[in-house]
């Protein structure tokens, strides 16, 4: 655990009191087994935006706390903890850094403190295929008179159907898979054109494809400058890995000591299974890779706060080795817990799904160790 | 971080900063990792010169108290003398298992005596010990030891041998774990000081995988020792020696010995830059072999994570958050970044990287092949992997015993 202020302890505590009061895996479960529409309880969201989540990254004039992502990580990590659902991580922390990161003062105005709030909920619409690939943009935005003209499709947007706003990357020149020529645009979800179709997921949260049928923006949704969009959206990724892979890390951290609980209580042969060595090392090697991913998530989100030039490289380090440590854990957490572990009655399935989900978004880790290389000159 | 301290500690600064610029030999300046092997390192010329000043000064054990000759220096303060001597350029010339292990283990348990004895030799460097607890029949299981410790009234008569006493050819002192009682089993074990130029002392070096080592075989024939030599109670041992080796374990996991950095086995350099010099890159300048590529990114990651690892745990055990349970990994994670380093270096060298010895190789390529077979010992010495993961398992995660075992 990082070394924290007085406040970030605070929030960390009042973090980790309110999810496991109010927002524990049965609270998840029954909003999944009640089909909510969104993918997330807005009742909790609300109590989570009136304590402030909402608002941590937010500059003070916005309606924010100005905390950082540091602090913002410790709430995720611990709503990590209990698989809460919300739109904390795609409008709190990604769409609100698209705009801090980018938006004019007359944009950070009409949307800040909305989503300070929680009253709106905006969103990342990058992705276009199965992948992540930012730079794939073939989504098309042409200019027509004073403004611009989409045209094109978004997939695995997550809180989709949530959203009151889209961050949309599109293409203003050049061709998919250019950096160059890749514009941002706010674009309001009940624009003209615009269509949503919810995705039922395995990892039961909110997400939707999003059709863009001549859907007619002004010049004053361009978010940053035109062409130039792609560096933008590069760090305004890399704040939303972090946060994610924080969320991963509590996650990850809760699916091991649930499953380590078990290895003490659950008997075979006589003897807790916790006693058997082929299982002790295994728990072991859990251990030692949850200590070093911790290290890198909380490397990754101080990096953002102190604006460091090697954050690109620690956060795909962050999202690569958190995304593998999930991966193990999700895996052995199911596997320990023998016959159980495979009944839906179990949390160890909640766990699994939502692992590989989170893996994915932003990038899962094929794609952060290629970047890691190239980021590093081979 | 911010140093706490303030206007004293400022003051210490200036004072390291002008003590180092008066006394350190420019001509060693960064030569520390090179001049420094224990027992076989160089005497007399520069070298020399810098370990006398520094053994004077105390400043090769600056945390260790003023009265046995240590530099009697705050924590903070001994932080500021290695940021002054990395400014320089200088090192450390104090070092070996007598300042590593068993110092500050006998500053914990010996007698007045022992300390008064025993610490000022090693604050100098005058003295080189060597280790005498692995038996060829108790490795993993140490306590299982049986190298012989009879009470014969004015001193004690020890019988048996000991395997992989590093450093025993040249060293003059061996602490050993030795058996005082044959009927107990953890509590029949004495920690006992043994002259290595006693009669009955013979020593044989091991020769190894990598060929010649630092590894001995010592043995000890009727060999008579002071009564004054145990430390601690008698049967009093293996509480001593475990403590021992938890600073041997924080020694080698540092990123040193344990290979987080690498620096061990000969190579200079980063695994990507040598990949691309010996298999090629791309158009885009990525290293040609795709599958070769990918994994040494996950090296290079995981060897980041590492060194992020070290440095939270150096910064929680700073904040009072007391120690980091992050710190019982560190040896399993360090050693087995330094053996992939090891492994990626000889494949990324293709049949350059199977030389033995003689023409056709640079020294890099031997070394390679060297450091590679050598560093198979790092996850076998100071408790191999599968103790590191029983340790972890039952004192971090709290599970219960294997069946049938004691440790």
């Amino acid at each position: 655990m990082a070394v924290l202020t007085e406040e970030q302890s605070m929030l960390r505590d009042a973090a980790r009191t309110w999810t496991q009061e109010k927002s524990p895996v049965t609270a998840f479960r029954k909003m999944r087994d009640a089909g909510m529409p969104l993918g997330y309880d807005p009742a909790a969201f609300a109590e989570m935006a009136e304590m402030g989540w909402t608002g941590v990254i937010i500059p003070e004039e916005y309606g924010g706390s100005d905390f950082g992502y540091l602090s913002l990580g410790l709430v995720l990590e611990e709503t990590g903890r209990t698989l809460t659902a919300s739109p904390l991580l795609s409008s709190a922390l990604a769409a609100a850094s698209a705009i801090i990161l980018g938006g004019s003062d007359a944009q950070k105005g009409a949307y800040l403190p909305k989503i300070a709030s929680g009253e709106l909920v905006g969103t990342l619409a990058i992705d276009e295929g199965p992948h992540h690939a930012p730079e794939k943009v073939a989504l098309e935005a042409k200019k027509s008179g004073s403004g611009y003209t989409l045209n094109g499709a978004k997939t695995f947007v997550l809180e989709g159907m949530a959203a009151g706003v889209y961050v949309v990357s599109a293409r203003t020149s050049g061709k998919a898979g250019d950096k160059e020529g890749i514009t941002l645009f706010l674009v309001p979800a009940d624009a003209k054109g615009v269509e949503r179709k919810a995705l039922k997921l395995a990892d039961s949260r909110g997400a939707a494809n999003v059709a863009f049928k001549n859907v007619e923006v002004g010049a004053d949704a361009v978010l940053g400058d035109v062409d130039k969009g792609g560096d933008l959206l590069e760090k305004v990724l890399d704040r939303a890995r972090a946060g994610l892979a924080a969320e991963m890390l509590g996650a990850a951290t809760q699916a091991f000591e649930t499953t380590l609980d078990y290895l003490k209580t659950r008997v075979q042969f006589g003897q807790v299974i916790g006693a058997f060595q082929a299982l002790q090392h295994r728990a072991a090697k859990m251990f030692t890779d949850l200590e070093l991913a911790r290290s890198c998530v909380e490397a990754a989100l101080a990096a953002i706060d102190n604006d460091s030039p090697d954050t690109p490289e620690l956060v795909s380090l962050a999202k690569a080795k958190m995304g593998d440590t999930l991966h193990l854990v999700s895996n052995e957490m199911v596997q320990m817990h023998g016959g159980i572990g495979m009944t839906d009655a179990h949390d160890a399935g909640l766990y699994l799904k939502r692992a590989r989900a989170a893996e994915a978004s932003y990038g899962g880790q094929s794609y952060h160790r290629d970047r890691y290389a190239r980021l590093n000159g081979y | 971080m911010a140093d706490f301290g303030g206007a004293d500690l400022d003051a210490f600064r200036t004072e390291a900063r002008e003590w180092l610029e008066a006394n350190f030999p420019p001509a060693l300046k960064g030569r520390g990792g090179a001049m420094y092997v224990e027992g076989a390192g160089p005497s007399g010329g520069d070298f020399g010169l810098w370990k006398k000043r520094m053994g004077d000064k105390g400043w090769g054990v600056p945390t260790w108290p003023k009265a046995y000759g240590g530099g009697g220096l705050e924590p903070a303060q001994a932080r500021v003398l290695q940021q002054e001597m990395n400014r320089i350029g200088a090192w450390n010339p104090i070092g070996g298992m007598g300042v590593m292990m068993f110092g500050p283990t006998l500053l914990e348990y010996g007698n007045e005596d022992q300390k008064k004895t025993h610490i000022p030799k090693i604050v100098h460097g005058e003295v080189n010990w060597c280790q005498g607890f692995s038996e060829p029949g108790a490795g993993s299981d140490l306590a299982s030891l049986q190298t012989r410790c009879e009470d014969k009234g004015d001193h004690w008569l020890v019988n048996g041998s000991k395997i992989w006493t590093s450093g025993a050819q040249w060293a003059d002192w061996c602490f050993c774990l030795v058996r005082t009682d044959t009927t107990k089993k953890h509590e029949g074990i004495s920690f006992l000081l043994i002259d290595m130029k006693t009669p009955g002392v013979e020593v044989r070096p091991i020769k190894l995988i990598a060929g010649a080592s630092p590894f001995c075989e010592t043995f000890f024939t009727d060999v008579k020792v002071p009564k004054e030599n145990l430390v601690g109670p008698m049967n009093g041992g293996w509480t001593i020696g475990k403590r021992l080796l938890q600073h041997e374990r924080s020694g080698l996991s540092g990123g040193g010995g344990g290979g987080g950095g690498g620096g061990m086995f000969g190579v200079s350099g980063s695994v990507p830059q040598l990949a691309k010099t010996y298999v090629g890159a791309d158009e885009k300048g990525r290293i040609a072999d795709s599958d070769l590529r990918f994994r040494i990114a996950s090296h290079d990651m995981d060897r980041r994570a590492f060194q992020l690892t070290a440095l939270r745990t150096m910064m929680e055990s700073r904040s009072n958050q007391g120690p980091s349970a992050a710190t019982s990994i560190m040896k399993n994670a360090g050693t087995k970044i330094g053996q992939d380093q090891a492994e990626l270096t000889i494949e990324i060298m293709g049949n350059q990287g199977l030389g033995w010895e003689g023409d056709g190789f640079t020294s890099e390529e031997l070394q390679a092949v060297r450091g590679w077979l050598g560093g198979k010992a790092t996850t076998i010495f100071g408790g191999s992997a599968e103790i590191q993961n029983n340790i972890i398992s039952k004192r971090i995660l709290g599970l219960p015993d294997p069946i049938n075992a004691s440790n």
